[in-house]
């Protein structure tokens, strides 16, 4: 896993960047979504030794200040799930613009999008 | 719980959350907008005037001891930052009163704005630095409906370039926060800090300075990823692209200051040597675009670009006047930068339309509106004694007491470039008679309500210029808070 997983991020973040600069509107949603994705992949493998370790639920027993056997580490996983719906409400909301620029401009290719560019 | 340090974020949200209960009153909801900003004002002077009484206040949230729970942070820094974007919001408010139209308010305007605010503030008090992820997140959705509300074709087209750019910024912010926890274990500031200088591998802490400097980068507008700024400032009625011009670059810049002090001082030769050619480059590059360009708002949002520079020039030199500097020329921007997009609002509602070709002869229309342009005006190209003046002076002086000549030459070169573009918006809009003499009809009145905001403005700028000693004195103590780590350590870790 360890080795797979830096190879699975590396693969998402160069396919998000590519997407994003293809001209079209539609591979421009999809790579800030890969990309979103791919940092949240990050966090998770990152914080490996911390994330990725097998071991008892996080929980201290009462009466203890420091647990007895190895845990995993939990706050990796919270950032994650935050990300996850930070990104999933601003995804949303991205969505709904390029619904509306494609209505308004007519066409998905980013190269048409040139009127705030005339002085 | 300090109830100091939450009511900058509670006042907006709650505000915010009694808007959308009485959704179908307009009335209301400027009523309660102009109370919850007017409750701002209140809160951040009482919390700057205790902060420089008892020094850095921290609270910890939930009762949570740091470093386990989020910690909010107020030092001089963050309170004086919070002042200014009170008082940029009530200018706002005020403004908007009788510049934003009634569909605009339908769909939420006033809501948006304390929203937006609450971003700011949040992002402006947290000491964690995943909780600043989120914060930048509430300011960035409130600012993208914002951006594109009324749905204008150009509104949508240049939100897509402004979504794309800050989602994908947010996406590198995240990334290094993730690797930052990986090396340190940490998401307190503090902690961070504490553990930073243990780390033994230090090529891989340079590459996460980097990556923050990129994602904090985009946001702030510097070179060369100010792209998105220029594109879309003009966009939106005048009233938001105020008080994002005024505001949201600035937090970008603000989160710098913070990282750049706080966490990623081990290796100043190369991370501050590169923020000093960038904010060169910045400062050039931003005031030669605004040269070519014929469009009121255009010239404005490119000035912005050039007075980043500035702003980073002194975090860059990195000395204890050169941050002071920094700070006051936040401060003084912040202010003026709003005001001068609020008089191209007055500008616009006198003669329908930004194009600095088709427009002229205001100055024998409203003379009073000139004036209040050419204050602002004056005191961004730096002319005494007006604020930018003592603001450009501390970062030359401390450029010059560094050595770094390079960066003072680029400093005075783009203040007179400021000047040359300052006196063509001048020359065009205000002074060459109209070439065609089209006035909307019933400006006199709106213009008159829309002057109080930029009068208060203009008059604050004159103020700051007069009293510049002082708040020069407050920017040292605020440099002096900043760059002593340990005792921010030592107040947030106990």
């Amino acid at each position: 896993m360890s080795t797979l997983l830096p190879i699975v991020i590396g693969v998402l973040y160069a396919t998000a960047l590519y997407m994003m600069l293809r001209r079209s509107l539609v591979k421009l949603i999809i790579g800030l979504a890969l990309l979103g994705q791919a940092s949240n992949l990050l966090i998770f493998v990152a914080a490996a030794g911390r994330g990725l370790v097998r071991g008892g639920p996080p929980i201290i027993a009462e009466g203890e200040t420091v647990a007895a056997s190895t845990i995993a580490d939990p706050v990796p996983q919270a950032l994650i799930l935050t990300a996850i719906v930070i990104g999933f409400g601003v995804l949303a909301f991205a969505l709904a613009l390029f619904h509306r620029t494609y209505k308004a401009v007519g066409t998905d290719d980013l190269d048409a999008f040139t009127t705030t560019e005339e002085a | 719980m300090n109830l100091l340090l939450v009511l900058p974020i509670v006042i907006p949200l709650a505000s915010a959350a009694v808007s959308m209960l009485v959704w179908r009153s307009r009335r209301t909801q400027r009523a309660i907008a102009v109370a919850a900003s007017l409750g701002l004002l209140a809160s951040a002077i009482v919390l700057l005037v205790s902060v420089r009484r008892v020094g850095m206040i921290v609270t910890e949230i939930g009762s949570w001891p740091a470093p386990f729970g989020i910690v909010l942070v107020a030092d001089l820094l963050s309170a004086l930052m919070i002042l200014v974007s009170a008082i940029i919001v009530v200018a706002t408010i005020i403004y908007s009163l009788t510049s934003i139209d009634a569909r605009h308010e339908r769909f939420g305007y006033y809501p948006l704005i304390m929203l937006l605010m609450m971003g700011v503030n949040g992002a402006f008090l947290t000491g964690d630095i995943f909780n600043l992820y989120v914060w930048f997140e509430v300011m960035l959705i409130s600012s993208f409906v914002l951006m594109v509300l009324g749905a204008e074709r150009e509104q949508i087209e240049s939100g897509i370039k402004y979504v794309t750019l800050n989602l994908a910024s947010s996406a590198f912010f995240l990334t290094g926060v993730g690797i930052l926890y990986a090396v340190t274990g940490a998401l307190n500031m503090a902690d961070i800090a504490r553990s930073l200088p243990n780390v033994t591998q230090p090529a891989l802490v340079q590459a996460i300075s980097v990556i923050f400097l990129v994602a904090f980068g985009i946001k702030a507008a510097v070179f060369p990823l100010f792209f998105w700024l220029p594109a879309s400032y003009h966009t939106p009625p005048a009233a938001v692209s105020a008080i994002f011009a005024g505001l949201l670059t600035k937090v970008g810049v603000y989160a710098l200051i913070r990282v750049f002090t706080l966490l990623f001082v081990q290796d100043p030769e190369f991370t501050h040597r590169l923020i000093l050619v960038i904010a060169g480059l910045t400062m050039i590059t931003g005031v030669l675009g605004a040269v070519a360009q014929n469009e009121f708002r255009r010239i404005l949002s490119f000035h912005i670009i050039s007075q980043i520079g500035y702003m980073i020039m002194g975090l860059g030199i990195f000395t204890r006047l050169a941050l002071a500097a920094s700070i006051f020329y936040v401060l003084h921007h912040i202010i003026v930068k709003a005001n001068l997009f609020f008089v191209s609002g007055i500008v616009h509602r006198i003669r329908g339309t930004y194009d600095l070709k088709r427009l002229g002869g205001i100055q024998t229309l409203s003379p009073m509106l000139s004036l209040l342009f050419l204050v602002p005006a004056m005191s961004l190209a730096g002319v005494p004694p007006l604020s930018g003046f003592f603001a450009k002076l501390g970062l030359i002086r401390a450029g010059i007491s560094a050595e770094e000549y390079l960066i003072v030459a680029a400093a005075v070169v783009t203040g007179f470039f400021t000047l040359f573009s300052m006196t063509k918006i001048w020359n065009e809009a205000f002074w060459k008679p109209a070439p065609e003499p089209r006035e909307l009809p019933e400006w006199r009145g709106a213009a008159r309500a829309m002057m109080v905001p930029v009068g208060a403005l203009a008059l604050l700028t004159i103020l700051i210029g007069l009293g510049s000693g002082w708040l020069f004195s407050v920017s040292l103590e605020a440099s002096d808070q900043i760059l002593d780590q340990a005792l921010y350590l030592r107040t947030v870790l106990p």
